[in-house]
């Protein structure tokens, strides 16, 4: 160390801090007291123990290719699905379904059991303050913790076989695997995998028609945009799922809740002619979203 | 050349000592598998941080692609498992890390409990011991419902509505984690949020103190 310890001076810092040194530290063991072999951390041990891991490595990257994570259906709040936490919440959760876990005892079934167990857990070497080390030496403590991992297996294990066996009465199967089965049969007759929800962009039906250009004409795209897409009117792809072909020719002569002036005169005026105009209105009820 | 290198920088930084003292110590018989067989049970600690490393940067990848956003999160993942090379096994370590993590740290509990080694002077050492398995916990919640799938979804409305019946502190508790008046949209950014910022960093610190005190300390002498 850079600061050796001037052992004849009367008060020992910490350092070259102003912290005197105490002597309350509770110096570790030295292991030589210890008859053993004991062995350098590194380079030694840590080479032996990163050749278990490796293994252990290995074994798990073989899991993850055999067993891909699962996925199941986007989220839809109106599935019909049993909801199931990760499997290390199912103790508690079976547990809070007991009769004097749940309803009007619900404060007792949260902060009376689980709760105290945890608070215990949390302050147990305040609790059991004894020296003796060995689990056969401290019954009270032991036997409080197998009792506790005893009900941790058989809750998990109820709420396990209750799943199960709903899923049977219901006739479901997880989503993950209809997903997975799904995926497969889309993939033998080759149409794509996905299920996510597509957002899919309403495509112009018949781009290359006259009618495009009548509309360019007649100015409509000042306010719905040559792409159709809107501006300061509304999007009108897909506007012939809305509207048939009169409703069209209407608005387009009398204008459209009072928000878009009638067209007709103008285009008139700008030398379009009548059967141009009913073009038109055709095309657009032909916008309809492929389906 | 290295060792050029090395001792220039030892001279201006003296940094042999902060290695040193994380790194050169012992390793006493009682917990070596090569001399007692029996000693692999000290081993569940070392072997939970080496599942942490994993979680840490399979995530780092993982969010390469996740979307945290409800129209997107879903087709993230599914991309990402289905599309993406490797991505299945980035996703399958992180989704079943998430659970062996769990186990591992369970075994080193009961590893500390039944070996009694949280008594003096280790309890402060224990009690972060816990802090971190309720970090971990967290992080498990938290990382359920980013994939935003069924499963997700109603899992995360049972755990909302368990926290909403805690007395006094559930509601708040629920519309903290909430975000609102269902789960949605702010849900999902809060749990993204929780999840890869919040929980992993405070589980940074908690293990530093961990290693910390287990070095001062050092490992409990032989039962
Ligand atoms: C001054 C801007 C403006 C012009 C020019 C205009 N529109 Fe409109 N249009 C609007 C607005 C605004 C609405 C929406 C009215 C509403 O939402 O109540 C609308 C609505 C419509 C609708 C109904 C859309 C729906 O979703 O219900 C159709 C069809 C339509 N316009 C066709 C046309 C055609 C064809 C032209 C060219 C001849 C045209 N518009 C020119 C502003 C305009
Ligand atoms: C160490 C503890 C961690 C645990 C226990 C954990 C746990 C989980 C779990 C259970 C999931 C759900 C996975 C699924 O069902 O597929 C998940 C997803 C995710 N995690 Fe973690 N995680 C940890 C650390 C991290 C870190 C450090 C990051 C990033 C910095 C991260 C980023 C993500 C992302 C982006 C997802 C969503 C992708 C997906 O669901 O496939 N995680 N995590």
């Amino acid at each position: 160390m850079a600061h050796g310890d001037k052992s004849n001076e009367k008060v020992v810092f910490v350092g070259d801090s102003r912290v005197r040194k105490g002597k309350g530290f509770i110096v570790p063991p030295d292991y030589t007291a210890y008859p053993g072999k004991s062995e350098a951390f590194i380079p030694n041990f840590l080479l032996k123990e990163w050749m278990v891991g490796v293994v252990v490595l290995v074994g798990f990257l073989a899991l993850t290719i055999a067993e891909p994570a699962p996925l199941g259906y986007p989220a839809n709040p109106n599935a019909n699905i049993i909801p199931m936490p990760d499997w290390y919440f199912l103790f508690l959760y079976q547990f809070l379904k007991l009769p004097y876990a749940s309803g009007q005892y619900v404060a007792f079934g949260i902060l009376g059991v689980p709760g105290v167990a945890f608070l215990s857990l949390l302050l147990a070497p305040f609790l059991d303050k004894g020296k003796e080390r060995r689990f056969y030496r401290r019954p009270v403590a032991s036997s409080l913790m197998i009792l506790s991992l005893i009900s941790l297996f058989y809750l998990t294990n109820v709420s396990w076989t209750h799943y199960q066996n709903e899923l049977k009465a219901t006739g479901q199967v997880p989503e993950h695997i209809q997903r997975e089965e799904e995926a497969r049969e889309k993939r033998a007759k080759g149409l794509p995998t996905s299920s996510a929800i597509q957002q899919k962009e309403i495509a112009i039906v018949d781009k290359e028609d006259t009618a495009m250009e009548t509309f360019k004409k007649a100015g409509c795209v000042a306010c719905h945009a040559a792409d159709l897409k809107g501006a300061a009117g509304p999007s009108l792809r897909g506007v012939g799922d809305k509207h048939n072909k009169d409703e069209i020719m209407k608005i387009i002569k009398e204008g459209y809740e009072g928000k878009m002036p009638p067209q007709y005169d103008n285009m008139i005026a700008q030398g379009i002619t009548d059967k141009e105009i009913d073009h038109l209105a055709d095309w657009l009820s032909k916008q309809k979203a492929a389906k | 050349m290295f060792k050029g290198i090395y001792n220039w920088v030892d001279e201006r930084l003296d940094i042999t000592p902060i290695w040193r003292d994380v790194a050169d110590h012992e390793v006493p018989e009682h917990v070596n598998p090569a001399h007692h067989f029996s000693a692999f049970v000290y081993c569940f600690g070392g072997l939970t941080f080496f599942i942490t490393v994993i979680q840490i940067l399979s995530g780092m990848f993982l969010t390469m692609y996740y979307v945290p956003d409800i129209i997107n999160a879903y087709g993230s993942v599914e991309y990402l498992q289905t599309k993406v090379a490797f991505g299945q096994i980035v996703r399958g370590m992180h989704h079943w890390g998430a659970s062996l993590v769990i186990v591992m740290m369970f075994l080193h509990t009961l590893r500390v409990f039944f070996t009694g080694s949280y008594k003096a002077p280790r309890e402060m050492n224990w009690v972060v011991g816990m802090l971190i398995f309720f970090v971990m916990i967290g992080l498990g919640l938290t990382g359920y419902l980013l994939p935003w799938d069924n499963k997700a979804y109603f899992a995360t409305r049972v755990t909302l509505q368990i926290a909403d019946s805690i007395p006094v502190v559930g509601p708040y508790l629920k519309e903290l984690m909430q975000g609102g008046q269902i789960v949605g949209a702010e849900t999902l950014t809060r749990f993204f949020a929780v999840h890869v910022f919040f929980l992993p960093a405070v589980l940074l610190l908690l293990l530093v103190g961990h290693f910390i005190m287990i070095r001062r300390q050092g490992i409990s002498g032989p039962l």
